[in-house]
C-alpha cells in the first residue's frame, strides 16, 4: 500500500515539459483492449498507487487508490459481508479498480445492479496540466458541478490519470441460485426479457450452447420461492459458472477468432452470422466470435439500437470502437482538449483521432 | 465570437414567428410573468422573450438563431426546480419544453419508455402501470416535474438508495447542441463506446445542451411493499438504527427520517398518527417479493426495538402505508403552515455525521434566531433542513440564506456536498467555492466550453466564475456582497 500521487503528478508534468506521450498502466491486465496506436509512449505506472483510503461499511462507500487490485478490494468488502455489485471482470492476474472504471467493465449482474459507472461516486485525477483534481465525493447523491467521475467510465484514460475512486458498495445477497434449461436461440430473447420484467430477484441471465442460465439472488425465502415457480434445474456450482463468464474463462472465449461485443437493445433480433454467439445481460450484451467486416457489424448493431466493438483480437491498428458521428466525435475531441490540451494520455487508444 | 450588437426583442420575436406559431412567441410582460422564476421564487428575473416550440426542428432553429445572435438560452420544463436553475436571463430567451408532453412509446418487454422531455415524472409510472412496470426516481415534485428537468438536475427522490438517481435510469437522450445540431447520447443498449456523454449531460442544468427526447428504463412493480415506522427519543439512536438496518444487509426501498419539528408539523397536517413525542422518526419501506418483504419486515421491527425504538408500527395494508407516507410527503407544505415562509436546503452528508450535523444545526438555529425543521433521506445521506422565516421581515431572508450557507459549509466540512439533488443553479453557486478549488472550477469552465464556447446556454448558473470564487473565499461568505452571475467569462 503506497501513495505515489505526487510522484505521478511529477511524471505528468515532466512528460508535458519534454513533449512525451504517456501510456497509463495499472495491473497490465487490459493492454489488449482498445487500439494499438502507432505512437511512441512512456509507461505511467499507477499499479503502485494502491491501498484502501476509507471504508465505512455502514455508509456503503469505499474509497481506494486507483491502482488497488480488485482482489484486495473484494477481500476487504467480503470481511464485512459486502461486495461490488457490478461484478468487475478479471481479465488477468492483477486487474485494478482504476482500469475497471477506465474501461467501464462490469459483470453478469450489470442490468440489475448497475455498472461500475453507475456505482462510482467520485474520483481524483491528474489532468494534462498536471493538476490533481477532485470531483464528486463520498456520498450517494451529489449534483454539484459536472459529473466528471462517470465521464471517466469508458474514456480509457484519455482524459487524465485517475488516482482515487469512491464507489458505492452493497451487502452480499443472503442466497444465490442458478437455474439452467435447454432453449433454442429463437426463443431465448423473449424468454429472458419476460423473466426480467417479473418482480422477482433475478440477478443474471445468459444463453450459451443451447442453454439458458438464470441467476436468482436476494433473501433466501424469495430466491427459493422463485426457483420453485420457474422452470429449469438448479446448476451445481452456479457461482463458478458466472465467475467464468465474468472473467471470460469459458471455452467460448478461448481461441484466436476475433471477439466482438454488441451492446444493443435487449429485445433485438440479430441476423444469424457465421460464428459463435453468447448472449449475456438478458440480451443487452452479446458476444460474437467470427470474422466480420466492421462496417457490416456496425450496421447490424445500429439496427439493434446499439453499438459494436472489437473486444479482442482482429485488426487493432484500425478503429476497434463503434464509429462516432461527426458531432459526437467533435465533442469528444474538444472534451479531450479541455482535460489534456497537449494530448499526453493514451493517444489513439480509444479512437485514432483522440 | 460573433458581433455583440444586441438583437432586439422585436427582431428576435419576428425571427421566431417565421416558423413558430406566433401565440407561442411571448413578449408581453403579463404573459411572461409566470416565467420569471422557478420553484425557487426568491430569485426572479424577467426574460427578454419566452418561446414554446412544438417540434424538434423548431428547437434546432431557435438554437441556431440564438447562437448566431449570441442570445442566452434558458431551458425550462415545469419550473419546479429548487435552485433557480430555470431563472431567466434578462437579455435572453426562455425556451419552454412544455409542448413536448407526449409519451412516444412504451416497450413492455424491453422495459423502456421513450418520452418527450415535457412528460411529467408521475405520468411515466402511470402509463407503465398496465404493464406491471414503473419508473424508479420519484422526486417530491413528481406530480408536476418533467423528465427533461429530471435529466437536467439528475433528480433523486425517496427510493434512490435502492433504485438510483435519474442517471442510473436513463438509456439515452436526444440533445440539441448550442449550434442547433441534433445528437443522441447513449443508445438502446446499456452502454456505448467512447466517453460517457450521457452521464455528463445528466445533471448539467441546461448548460451543455437542450434535451428533446429521453428514453428511460422501467422496473417491474414490486409484488409487495410495507413500511415500518419507528420513533426514537434521540436523533443519535435513530441514526444508529439506520446504520443497523444497512449493516444487517437490508437495503430498504425508502428510508426517511424526520426530526421533532417536522414530525409535529407533518402529523398536524396529515393526521398520520406519528408519535408526536418522538425526537426522531424513521420510515423504513421494504419492497420486493412477498416472501422477501415478510422476512425483512420482521428483521427490521426486531432491530428497531433492539436499538431503542420507543414505538414501532408496521403498515398492514396499502391504505395504512399511504397514510404513513402522506406525512412525510407533505412535510414541506406542512412546515409551510407553521411559518410564513420556509427555505429548503439540500446538503448531503455521510450518515455517520448525522447526529453531529443536527446538533450543530440546532446550535446555529439558536444563534441566528431562526427555527429549522429537518427531513432527511436517511438511506442516502441527503439532508433537507427547512429554515422557517418571514420574507416580510426586512433582512430575514438574508439571514436565512446566511444560515443556509453555514449549513452547507458544515456539510462539506464533514465530507459531504452542497447539493444532493436540487442542483446548484443560481442559489448555490456561491457555495461551489467551498467545495471546489480554483483549478477544479477552471476545469469545469473548460469542459463547458467544449459544448458551448460562447457561454450562451444558461449563463450565470451552475459554476461560478473564478474571480468570484477567489473574492468569495477572501470575503468569508458575506452573502450579498457580490453576485456570481454578474460576469460570465470563463474565469
Amino acid at each position: 500500500m503506497a501513495d505515489i500521487a505526487q510522484q505521478l503528478q511529477e511524471q505528468v508534468l515532466a512528460a508535458r515539459e519534454q513533449g512525451q506521450k504517456l501510456n497509463i498502466v495499472g495491473g497490465g491486465s487490459k493492454t489488449f483492449l482498445g487500439r494499438q496506436a502507432d505512437v511512441e509512449t512512456t509507461d505511467l505506472n499507477v499499479g503502485d498507487h494502491t491501498g484502501i483510503v476509507d471504508y465505512h461499511p455502514v455508509e456503503l462507500v469505499l474509497t481506494v487508490r486507483a491502482g488497488t487490485p480488485l482482489t484486495e478490494i473484494e477481500a476487504t468488502l467480503a470481511e464485512q459481508g459486502q461486495a461490488l455489485h457490478f461484478e468487475p471482470p478479471r481479465l488477468g492476474e492483477s486487474d485494478t479498480i482504476g482500469g475497471t472504471l477506465a474501461c467501464n467493465l462490469s459483470g453478469p449482474a450489470r442490468p440489475w445492479s448497475g455498472s461500475v459507472r453507475d456505482q462510482v461516486l467520485g474520483v481524483r485525477l491528474i489532468n494534462g496540466k498536471g493538476e490533481h483534481l477532485k470531483f464528486g465525493g463520498q456520498v450517494m447523491k451529489n449534483v454539484a458541478g459536472y459529473d466528471v467521475s462517470r465521464l471517466q467510465a469508458g474514456a480509457m484514460g484519455t482524459l487524465g490519470v485517475m488516482t482515487e475512486i469512491s464507489l458505492k458498495v452493497m451487502p452480499q445477497p443472503a442466497a444465490t441460485l442458478t437455474l439452467v434449461q435447454d432453449m433454442a436461440p429463437e426463443q431465448v430473447i423473449h424468454y429472458m426479457n419476460a423473466r426480467a420484467a417479473e418482480p422477482k430477484p433475478i440477478s443474471a441471465a445468459c444463453w450459451l450452447d443451447g442453454k439458458v442460465y438464470l441467476r436468482l439472488s436476494g433473501a433466501r425465502s424469495a430466491v427459493e420461492a422463485t426457483a420453485e415457480k420457474w422452470d429449469g434445474t438448479v446448476l451445481e456450482d452456479g457461482d463458478g459458472f458466472w465467475r467464468q463468464l465474468r472473467d471470460q474463462q469459458l471455452d467460448f472465449f478461448a481461441g484466436k477468432d476475433p471477439l466482438w461485443r454488441f451492446s444493443v437493445r435487449s429485445t433485438a433480433t440479430l441476423p444469424r452470422l457465421e460464428g459463435l454467439w453468447l448472449i449475456d445481460w438478458a440480451g443487452s450484451q452479446r458476444w460474437y466470435r467470427g470474422a466480420g467486416e466492421k462496417p457490416q457489424l456496425e450496421q447490424i448493431a445500429r439496427d439493434a439500437g446499439g453499438q459494436v466493438s472489437l473486444f479482442r483480437g482482429g485488426d487493432r491498428r484500425g478503429e476497434v470502437m463503434h464509429h462516432q458521428p461527426d458531432a459526437l466525435a467533435g465533442l469528444q475531441k474538444r472534451l479531450k482538449h479541455s482535460f489534456d490540451p497537449d494530448g499526453l494520455f493514451n493517444p489513439g487508444r480509444l479512437y485514432s483521432w483522440l | 465570437m460573433t458581433d455583440h450588437q444586441k438583437v432586439s426583442q422585436q427582431h428576435l420575436a419576428a425571427l421566431f414567428r417565421e416558423f413558430i406559431d406566433p401565440d407561442f412567441v411571448i413578449t408581453d410582460d403579463e404573459t411572461m410573468k409566470p416565467y420569471e422564476c422557478d420553484g425557487m421564487s426568491m430569485y426572479c428575473q424577467m426574460p427578454m422573450l419566452v418561446v414554446l416550440p412544438e417540434t424538434v426542428a423548431q428547437v434546432q432553429e431557435v438554437m441556431r438563431i440564438c447562437h448566431r445572435h449570441q442570445v442566452p438560452v434558458v431551458a425550462r420544463g415545469a419550473g419546479t426546480g429548487l435552485s433557480a436553475g430555470a431563472m431567466p436571463h434578462a437579455e435572453g430567451v426562455v425556451l419552454s419544453l412544455a409542448k413536448f408532453n407526449r409519451i412516444l412509446d412504451i416497450d413492455p418487454l424491453a422495459r423502456t419508455a421513450r418520452l418527450q422531455p415535457g412528460v411529467r415524472n408521475l405520468a411515466i409510472s402511470e402509463a407503465a402501470a398496465e404493464h406491471g412496470l414503473y419508473y424508479g426516481p420519484d422526486p417530491s415534485s413528481q406530480i408536476a416535474c418533467t423528465i427533461g428537468g429530471n435529466v437536467a438536475e439528475n433528480s433523486g427522490g425517496v427510493h434512490c438508495l435502492k433504485y438510483g438517481l435519474t442517471v442510473h435510469n436513463l438509456l439515452n437522450v436526444e440533445m440539441i447542441t448550442v449550434e442547433g445540431e441534433r445528437v443522441v447520447l447513449g443508445s438502446d443498449g446499456l452502454d456505448v463506446c467512447g466517453m460517457d456523454l450521457l452521464a455528463l449531460a445528466t445533471g448539467s442544468e441546461g448548460l451543455l445542451g437542450i434535451v428533446t427526447e429521453v428514453t428511460v428504463k422501467l422496473l417491474p412493480t414490486p409484488e409487495r411493499a410495507q413500511v415500518v415506522m419507528a420513533g426514537f427519543d434521540s436523533v443519535q439512536k435513530a441514526g444508529d438504527a439506520v446504520g443497523g438496518i444497512i449493516a444487517h444487509g437490508i437495503i430498504p426501498g425508502g428510508l426517511e427520517m424526520m426530526d421533532s419539528h417536522a414530525i409535529v408539523a407533518a402529523d398536524d397536517f396529515a393526521q398520520a398518527g406519528y408519535p408526536r413525542d418522538a425526537r426522531a422518526l424513521l420510515l423504513c419501506e421494504v419492497d420486493g417479493t412477498a416472501e422477501e418483504v415478510q422476512e425483512h419486515i420482521e428483521q427490521a421491527e426486531a432491530l428497531f426495538r433492539e436499538l431503542g425504538a420507543t414505538s414501532v408500527r408496521t403498515s398492514k395494508n396499502e391504505e395504512e402505508r399511504a397514510l404513513l407516507w402522506k406525512g412525510r410527503k407533505s412535510a414541506f407544505p406542512a412546515v409551510g403552515r407553521i411559518s410564513p415562509d420556509y427555505y429548503c436546503m439540500d446538503g448531503t452528508i455521510p450518515r455517520s455525521q448525522l447526529a453531529h450535523v443536527l446538533t450543530e444545526m440546532e446550535r446555529m438555529s439558536e444563534e441566528c434566531g431562526l427555527r429549522v425543521a429537518n427531513v432527511f433521506h436517511a438511506g442516502d445521506g441527503n439532508l433537507h433542513p427547512l429554515i422557517l422565516f418571514d420574507a416580510n421581515v426586512p433582512g430575514e431572508f438574508e439571514r436565512t440564506e446566511a444560515f443556509g450557507t453555514q449549513i452547507l459549509k458544515l456539510c462539506v466540512e464533514v465530507g459531504g456536498c452542497i447539493t444532493g439533488e436540487h442542483g446548484v443553479g443560481v442559489e448555490k453557486i456561491r457555495q461551489m467555492a467551498f467545495q471546489f478549488s480554483d483549478q477544479e472550477v477552471t476545469q469545469f469552465h473548460e469542459l463547458k466550453a467544449a459544448f458551448d464556447p460562447d457561454g450562451i446556454l444558461n449563463p450565470g448558473k451552475g459554476v461560478p466564475t473564478l474571480r468570484f470564487c477567489q473574492e468569495y473565499r477572501s470575503l468569508d461568505h458575506k452573502p450579498h456582497s457580490i453576485h456570481p452571475a454578474t460576469e460570465t467569462s470563463h474565469g
